[in-house]
């Protein structure tokens, strides 16, 4: 399955891009999608282990369940206000 | 009426303190939140805000809405501005409208905390040096973890 992965502020520097289409087996878990990332080497292996993220615009756990097309959002410490 | 958004053009705060108000109350607080011209030693010249808007939209309404449940009445407006600001330029307006003030302190305060923990919004120094940096910000939790908290209050 293909879910996508978006990148914001200083994670989307790190990795000079916003966005990226992941291929990942059925059943896969974010924290499969971070492992696959971080596998690719630099840039990708600068990512922390646990990032926050968000799927389909809403905060999530390193468990969760990932479905086809899926909005994973890598959300770097947040600074607001 | 419950107000939340995320804009890209200057904070009319006239505008949103309007959004607030009623006869049966007694206090009516205006919070604004502006961009400083230091940090950390550093003089700075300005500020880059971004933000994931698709969520940052909802995430903003949801603790509006939370904040209207401690205040006790729907009024609470909160604009939050993204893009490039000036020093002293306002990046986020809270106005918020009681029967009495405790409530209204309790409730501004909690929308800016609440801000500050789980907006996706994040924001880069200008140094007048020069450089510029991502400010260090806070790791958000998962809902999950919110909930939690929320079920034993």
């Amino acid at each position: 399955m293909s879910v996508q992965a978006l990148f914001f502020a200083a994670y989307r520097d790190l990795l000079g891009t916003s966005s990226l289409d992941v291929d990942l087996p059925e059943g896969a878990t974010v924290a499969d999608l971070v492992r696959e990332l971080r596998s690719r080497g630099a840039p990708y292996d600068a990512l922390p282990h646990e990032p926050a993220v968000a799927v389909n615009r809403a905060y999530a756990l390193h468990s969760e369940q990932l479905a086809p097309g899926d909005e994973v959002a890598f959300i770097p410490p947040v600074a607001g206000g | 009426m419950i107000h939340a958004s995320i804009v890209h053009t200057p904070i009319d705060t006239a505008e949103v303190l309007s959004r607030v108000g009623a006869p049966e109350d007694g206090a009516v607080l205006l919070f604004l939140g502006t961009v400083r011209n230091h940090a950390d030693g550093q003089s700075v010249d300005g500020m880059t805000y971004e933000s994931y808007e698709r969520m940052a939209g909802p995430v903003l309404t949801e603790i509006a809405h939370e904040a209207a449940e401690k205040l006790g009445t729907d009024r609470v407006a909160v604009v939050h501005r993204v893009g490039q600001l000036a020093i002293g330029e306002v990046s986020v307006a809270i106005a918020v409208s009681s029967p009495h003030r405790a409530q209204a302190y309790d409730a501004s305060r909690y929308v800016i905390e609440e801000i500050k923990k789980r907006l996706p919004v994040w924001k880069r120094e200008h140094y007048s040096a020069g450089h510029s940096e991502w400010v260090e910000g806070v790791k958000p939790l998962p809902k999950r973890t919110a909930t939690v908290g929320e079920a034993t209050r």
